[in-house]
């Protein structure tokens, strides 16, 4: 298990492909100040969801190579052929996954929030929402690259399918971040992330599953 | 037959892939040191009748039963293309608990242990493939095509390494249309 964990994180980290949602994100909060002007407390206002639209989209980034790869090189069937199960090769492909995504994210976060000026107290809920909110991201990462896997225009697709299911993980990490929020919306972004963490490895395994007949 | 176990039995399988019946009605038992080559024409369901064996499909009908583990190798090589070749084969054997050196020996491409993946020619992957197998200790060794690609070299260090295993008490399924050098092996003509 921690074998695979490592591997599929060693795998982004050599192709790269652990920075690119990182300046994706930092891209997009470079657009916000450009398209609404450098307007300090309207930026300060918006600023929180603005970089949680652009984390929902970093999620996109790394699909194609979640799943797909690995299946077309017949990883997946040699792991099979081992008795691991599509489940745990789904739960460790998470856990992988979460590692190159999830802290590099956060750490992004902090430029990212000094671009759209964020006050200190906002990063921090800021933050606080992204450790909460990233798993359940990477989760549905995950299963839509196992969905997919195999079809032609495959991104595209993961596109339509991620964005929609991510909209509570949009509407409870951005309500946490608003001035004055409470403490509520970090419970159901929690719980929400947590419900598709707990789903992912199933929906995921079932998916890879069903790909190989 | 003695009263060991047969290593890998087939009762009664029908397969459907794509709403095709591929074949019904196959019965198969490998013993130790026993080895069974699949032929018949491309489509006819070799590669399914290994996957199969392998537990990658699920029969139809019937029973797939397999008493000791399996190393299985189509012609997806499996191995990480950005690696060398040596890091993408010990991440195998790691998994199971073995040392990749004497399969790559076997195969002769302990020479190639630093070289990267990606830059293998077609016939130097399937080389690996087999590798890992070798080194993978399991019983049986499922080979889909194993014969593919190889140059003469490699098809005698596959006929050595096949002749090796079934010395020790393993057993071999191969599909091919090419003569695979296992004497006393099975026919199963699909």
């Amino acid at each position: 298990m921690i074998a695979l964990v490592l591997r599929d994180l060693r795998q982004a980290a050599a192709g790269g492909a652990l920075f690119l949602p990182v300046f994706f994100f930092l891209l997009v909060a470079t657009l916000f100040p450009f398209a609404v002007g450098p307007d300090g407390p309207l930026l300060g206002r918006i600023g929180g969801g603005a970089l949680w639209t652009a984390a929902l989209l970093a999620a996109l980034l790394p699909i194609d190579r979640l799943v797909e790869p690995d299946r077309e090189a017949g990883m997946l069937d040699q792991l099979a052929v081992r008795g691991l199960g599509d489940e745990q090769v789904a739960a460790a492909k998470l856990a992988g996954h979460w590692l190159g995504f999830g802290p590099p994210l956060m750490l992004a976060a902090i430029p990212g929030a000094a671009l759209l000026k964020l006050p200190q107290e906002i990063l921090w809920r800021l933050e606080i929402g992204l450790l909460a909110g990233t798993p359940g991201l990477a989760a549905l990462a995950l299963v839509v690259a196992a969905l997919t896997a195999g079809l032609r225009s495959g991104g595209a697709l993961a596109g339509l399918l991620l964005l929609p299911v991510a909209v509570p993980i949009l509407i409870f990490g951005a309500g946490y971040v608003e001035q004055g929020g409470d403490s509520g919306a970090l419970k159901l972004l929690a719980a929400s992330s947590l419900f598709l963490v707990a789903l992912a490895p199933f929906a995921a395994g079932a998916a890879i599953r069903a790909a190989r007949d | 037959m003695s009263g060991a176990p047969p290593l890998l039995a087939f009762r009664s399988i029908a397969c459907l892939r794509g709403g095709r019946l591929l074949f019904e009605r196959l019965d198969l038992s490998l013993a130790a040191g026993e080895a069974a080559v699949v032929t018949g024409p491309n489509g006819v369901g070799k590669s399914s009748l290994l996957r199969l064996a392998a537990g990658l499909l699920r029969p139809l009908a019937g029973e797939v039963v397999r008493s000791v583990p399996a190393a299985f190798a189509d012609e997806k090589p499996a191995l990480d293309a950005k690696l060398a070749l040596g890091r993408a084969l010990a991440f195998w054997a790691r998994l199971d608990g073995v040392s990749p050196s004497p399969g790559m020996e076997a195969m002769g491409i302990a020479h190639l242990a630093d070289v990267p993946v990606r830059i293998l020619s077609t016939g130097q992957r399937k080389r690996a493939a087999l590798a890992r197998v070798v080194s993978a200790g399991a019983g049986l060794w499922l080979l889909d095509e194993p014969a593919n690609g190889l140059d003469a070299d490699g098809l005698d260090r596959l006929a050595g390494a096949m002749a090796a295993h079934r010395r020790r008490g393993g057993a071999i399924l191969a599909a091919s249309h090419q003569p695979l050098a296992l004497a006393g092996a099975k026919a199963v003509p699909l």
